[in-house]
């Protein structure tokens, strides 16, 4: 049985020719990449597009890489590729540790890091991972080519800031020249495959900088601002994170669904706050559970 | 618009046509013919329809049939060609199955992890069938037979 909807599907060998397609036709193209969230879209008749545009055939899509600091993940990096690759373990920790949160095996076999924040769902756990290092998306279209900040790219639920024509090929990384460490908290109903009812993501640096961002408690993944500033040049004390725990309200908006209540999760961001900031910090020093280690 | 498409399920070349709206799932059980992939939640939770693309476990209910163009698929019919499995000789052992909807894909999961991992730990089998529910047995008989392969295996080495 195939989906009640038709549609045509093409697989262009070049980025100029996705550019174009994509570009004649607008709204009714939708990108191919793994597939995992665009085909259950196309099943429920969410999206109807007359055309799918399989990009699998475009040639260097795949690959990560390492050079002068900064970490390029390609439109066709999965999930599995980043827990196996061996510069994410080594430089970018959190990044496994997140990527062994997302989904099951076989989803994260196909599903892409880039593909996650195209969908732009709230839940994602891409988006507050990228958003604590000030990662950015590369993007090409009609036009030539652009770069992204993070913090730029969710306009809200499954909505972002690509144009017409536009796709994204990438995300760049850079990787923090001070020594730091970092934790990415995810609430989930149960062990094993499930959506973020909640996330939390530190990254802290020895000097005392902050970086910290939040998911599924608001539109789009955010960053927690004030709390940032509060911590700024501080060590951490037991008084110092009851202050930051205090700013949580005003920081997320999160919602009532299907997973969690908004006092429930207004509430557990609070004590993710707390543990995630512990364990990044301890993990500066390599001390500290182990990155993988769920600390919620 | 029929398209042409050419894969080598369980070893065969095997060339058929296809419409871009066709998913594989379907195409593999009504076209080609394989029946272990099940029709289960079709929104790639529960792992019935699970196969190995080119060696890897993957949600055939989330992949159009056109996107297997050129690869290799292989399903548990494949997998047993030539008698069962160590993998499925220790879930037969432990009585692992009631029903056995969910057993092709707990065996390809299994077999994903044994060949990453040969001598896998309760954890990591658990994470590894994360994704593939079952409904009759509670996961312990799954889980236990799966670890007891991975500490024959060790034993040999």
């Amino acid at each position: 049985m195939a989906f009640a909807h038709e549609f045509d599907y093409v697989k262009p060998r070049t980025l100029r020719e996705v550019v174009k397609t994509l570009a004649r036709y607008g709204t009714r193209a939708r990108v191919l990449a793994g597939g995992t969230d665009l085909i259950t879209l196309i099943a429920e008749d969410v999206v109807t597009p007359a055309v799918v545009v399989d990009i699998k055939g475009v040639p260097g899509l795949d690959k990560i890489e390492f050079k002068n600091g900064v970490l390029a993940i390609g439109a066709l990096v999965t999930f599995s590729d980043l827990r196996d690759s061996t510069v994410v373990a080594k430089r970018f920790p959190v990044i496994r540790e997140m990527t062994g949160w997302v989904a099951s095996v076989g989803i994260r076999n196909r599903a892409t890091m880039v593909g996650n924040i195209c969908s732009a769902v709230p839940c994602c756990d891409s988006g507050p991972i990228l958003l604590v290092y000030d990662a950015a998306v590369l993007v090409a279209g009609p036009s030539g080519k652009r770069k992204v900040p993070l913090r730029d790219w969710f306009l809200g639920p499954r909505k972002t800031v690509l144009k017409r024509g536009e796709i994204a090929t990438g995300i760049v990384v850079a990787l923090p020249k001070k020594k730091h460490g970092a934790c990415f908290v995810k609430l989930r109903r149960y062990e094993g495959e499930d959506l973020a009812q909640a996330s939390v993501t530190v990254l802290a640096y020895a000097d005392n900088h902050y970086r910290i961002s939040f998911g599924s408690v608001a539109p789009r993944p955010i960053r927690g601002e004030k709390i940032e500033t509060l911590l700024e040049s501080r060590s951490l004390s037991d008084e110092l994170i009851q202050q930051a725990v205090r700013l949580v309200p005003g920081e997320i908006a999160p919602i009532t669904d299907i997973r969690a209540t908004k006092e429930y999760r207004m509430h557990m961001v609070g004590v993710m706050l707390e543990r995630g900031l512990r364990t990044a910090v301890s993990r500066i020093t390599g001390s500290g559970p182990a990155y993988g280690t769920s600390v919620i | 618009m029929t398209k042409r498409i050419t894969v080598t399920l369980n070893n065969e070349l095997r060339s058929l046509d296809v419409e871009p709206s066709d998913v594989l799932l379907d195409i593999l059980r009504e076209t080609l013919g394989v029946k272990s992939p099940k029709i289960g939640c079709e929104r790639g939770d529960c792992g019935a329809c699970t196969v190995l693309l080119d060696g890897k476990t993957v949600r055939t209910c989330l992949i159009l049939a056109i996107e297997a163009d050129g690869h290799e698929i292989t399903t548990l019919e494949g997998l047993s060609r030539s008698g069962l499995t160590p993998v499925q000789q220790s879930l037969l052992k432990h009585n692992s199955f009631q029903c056995g909807f969910c057993a092709p894909g707990m065996v390809l999961s299994a077999t994903e992890l044994l060949g990453k991992n040969p001598t896998p730990s309760k954890d990591e089998v658990k994470e590894a069938i994360s994704g593939n529910l079952c409904r009759c047995t509670g996961y312990e008989p799954i889980i236990d037979a799966v670890v007891a392969v991975g500490k024959k295996a060790g034993k040999r080495a």
